[in-house]
């Protein structure tokens, strides 16, 4: 009896130990970007305001931080308090109700600041489910030097044609420049990100309203034709497996005339650090068709979100709030430079004269995201929401095999006829399967 | 002499053993099974429901289903013939007393200490590829177009990182057979005037054939579940030209989250597998006896 009690209080002791301990710990989940590296870095003013928050990180390459996180939370696992989601995720998660909603943030959040287009884009019915720490948009990168000598002018809103003209005239494949470079590597976000924009400004879509998609339409013909004929005329070779960081790597060594893709690049390419064309590079709009008045609808943002699983989800709450504050833009701006700033995410930072002397491309940058309306990203009627992807949970899986068709297709390995056709095939069955075509 | 009582008694002693074992291979089997015949999506789970046989019918009538099994087929001999064949011919040639020999043998070995994604990564990046690889450096050096080998011949590049992993293991067998084979038996062949072609088919070649049956049978067990090389380097394409049965399956898990399909893809594999072995077994298993 009196063993049993005794064991009973030196549980209890060694419990109450625990809990004094503990205080509390967020363990947050993110991708390995730049910018997140930096937050992980800038952690200090956080910790030392909140000294019983103690803070656990998890750096993960995209791909398995998308798997991780996924399976985390669909079986309601419990591992992360915040988490690192994509403007995909927001809307599919937080219908599942697995988002804890944030729209009691502290007074001084001024949630009004961030940028209409991203706040909608994390919002569902009005309420913001996650907060943006850097958004992007798609943009038109290119150099100054080879464009000058090659006598072509990119004008600010270029049509594809213009882009065609230009690649022609900038590419010299005996040194090693290639007029344009873009991505080629299969998969939902590599080059399906790009061709879904690009099929967006040919007036393009993935579904009708009925759900059955249109790899057989005109429009998509014509994207995937003359994005073939722009890389195997004038792009560099093993383009089939070049996707964001093969192609930043390969602008930053001067190879590439033309790049187009999301304007967080833009930091990279023209930093002196590691760019060897860091003072020659022109930026402009995401190309449309003549005729189509719309450009490629891209917008992304990495934002932190908080799972219903979370066992501190008030911690949580501060953490989030502390990450994608104007403080926090401040601190960074303080230690690294403004260039160094996560971009695209509230208006106040592309209003502040810092911002726009130590960023060339900030104009450009606020156009696009101004410009990306996810609600509506065709010129088509179209049922599903989302710019460079379609807001439904099974396109990660029919984006990523549409991806091998048409990165097949740029290997050469099947004519672009008989890539729509087995996208056109594949799609429908997966529709099929998933009870949306009927 | 075993009484009846020792034997009952050994039979109980070897039982928590057994039941252990038993429950660790069919627990798992039984809720892959388990899980084949539901319909269940990782991102939907509240829609979980019976699906009969439809997730095997599914899997099967995947466009890429038939490729997938021809190139788990293909991947699985290319990568046998080379390792057999090479592996021969290499174990032949450390077998012979040469200068330097324990660290040429240690060299010969060390492939097989590289971790899969790590010797994968190194030979897209650093040897294969079109623009900063060794190949490209040596064609261009004689004035030829770099190879895009993993858009180009997407399996064939698959099946020679794979041979590199796993020709270290057919040799370090192999030659360990070659080591107990009889000097003099091969003395006195020589001298009987049998040319070496001829001391090689009918000498050494029967005399490591048991080492070279183990060699296919463990080869061929590992080699059905490649999937790290492919994952690194051709993500399965382009289009499914690189496709083996394991990587479709873990598309299905994965990147569809779809637990039924991928289950049945595994239940799939396991029957196919069997067949393998089954036929396997017959035709090389006999030098085993």
């Amino acid at each position: 009896m009196s063993f049993a009690k005794r064991a009973l209080m030196g549980a209890s002791a060694l419990t109450a130990i625990g809990f004094a301990a503990q205080a509390e710990t967020l363990t947050i989940a993110t991708v390995n970007n730049g910018d997140m590296i930096v937050m992980q870095s800038m952690t200090q003013s956080f910790t030392d305001a909140n000294p019983d928050i103690e803070l656990e990180w998890v750096q993960l390459e995209e791909n398995i931080l998308r798997e991780r996180v996924t399976t985390d939370i669909a079986t309601q696992g419990g591992q992360y308090d915040v988490l690192t989601i994509g403007t995909y995720e927001v809307p599919i998660w937080a219908a599942q109700d697995w988002l804890v909603p944030l729209s009691d943030l502290p007074d001084d959040y001024d949630t009004d600041d961030l940028l209409p287009a991203v706040r909608g884009a994390l919002s569902v019915d009005d309420t913001l489910y996650a907060v943006p720490f850097y958004a992007e948009s798609a943009m038109v990168m290119y150099r100054t030097d080879l464009a000058e000598a090659a006598g072509v002018t990119i004008p600010d809103s270029p049509t594809w044609t213009d882009i065609k003209t230009a690649a022609e005239a900038m590419t010299d494949k005996d040194a090693e420049v290639y007029g344009i470079c873009l991505r080629g590597k299969p998969g939902w976000g590599e080059n399906m990100a790009f061709l879904t924009a690009m099929s967006n400004s040919y007036g393009g879509r993935w579904f009708d309203m009925d759900w059955n998609p249109q790899f057989d339409s005109e429009e998509w013909k014509a994207a995937l034709t003359d994005y073939l004929d722009l890389m195997t005329n004038y792009g560099p070779p093993g383009a089939s497996s070049n996707g964001f960081n093969e192609n930043l790597s390969l602008f930053q060594q001067g190879k590439c005339g033309m790049w187009i893709d999301a304007t967080v690049a833009a930091s990279f390419v023209t930093n002196p650090d590691d760019s060897t064309v860091a003072d020659s590079v022109g930026f402009a709009q995401f190309p449309n068709k003549d005729g189509v008045d719309n450009h490629g609808n891209w917008l992304w943002a990495w934002s932190l979100a908080i799972p219903t699983s979370s066992d501190a989800p008030d911690a949580a709450k501060k953490f989030v709030a502390w990450a994608t504050s104007k403080a926090y833009t401040n601190e960074v701006a303080e230690a690294k430079g403004w260039r160094s700033v996560p971009p695209g995410t509230r208006t106040s930072l592309y209003e502040n004269p810092e911002y726009q002397e130590a960023a060339p491309f900030a104009a450009m940058t606020l156009t696009a995201i101004d410009g990306a309306d996810t609600q509506k990203s065709s010129v088509q009627d179209i049922p599903y929401t989302g710019g460079q992807f379609v807001a439904i949970p099974e396109f990660q899986g029919i984006g990523t095999a549409v991806g091998q068709q048409f990165s097949a297709a740029l290997a050469g390995q099947m004519s672009a006829d008989d890539a729509l056709a087995g996208a056109q095939a594949n799609v429908t069955r997966e529709m099929t399967r998933s009870g949306y075509i009927k | 002499m075993a009484t009846r009582q020792t034997q009952s008694l050994a039979r109980l002693m070897r039982a928590p053993a057994i039941i252990l074992l038993l429950i660790w291979m069919v627990v798992p089997l039984g809720m892959t099974l388990y899980y084949s015949f539901l319909n269940y999506n990782l991102l939907n789970p509240a829609n979980t429901n019976w699906a009969g046989w439809f997730n095997y019918q599914y899997f099967y009538t995947d466009p890429a289903f038939w490729e997938s099994i021809w190139n788990t087929l293909v991947l699985v001999l290319g990568v046998l013939l080379i390792t057999v064949v090479g592996g021969i011919l290499i174990a032949m040639l450390i077998d012979k007393p040469i200068f330097g020999q324990g660290i040429v043998r240690i060299l010969v070995i060390s492939p097989f200490f590289v971790m899969p994604p790590v010797a994968a990564l190194v030979w897209k990046n650093m040897i294969m590829h079109p623009s900063y690889g060794v190949f490209a450096d040596i064609a261009k050096f004689f004035g030829m177009q770099p190879v895009d080998w993993f858009a180009q011949y997407p399996l064939f590049s698959i099946i020679l990182i794979v041979a590199w992993q796993w020709l270290p293991f057919a040799t370090l067998i192999l030659l360990t057979a070659l080591q107990s084979l009889d000097g003099e038996q091969m003395e006195a062949a020589e001298m009987d005037g049998a040319p070496a072609l001829q001391r090689f088919i009918y000498l050494t070649l029967p005399h490591m054939s048991r080492a070279i049956t183990v060699v296919i049978l463990i080869q061929t067990i590992f080699l059905l579940g490649i999937y790290a090389e492919i994952l690194v380097t051709t993500n399965g394409g382009p289009g499914n030209a690189s496709t083996n049965l394991t990587y479709l399956i873990y598309r299905a898990a994965r990147l569809n989250f779809d637990i039924g399909g991928a289950a049945a893809g595994g239940i799939i594999a396991v029957v196919l597998a069997n067949i393998v072995a089954i036929f396997l077994m017959r035709a090389v298993g006999k030098n085993l006896d």
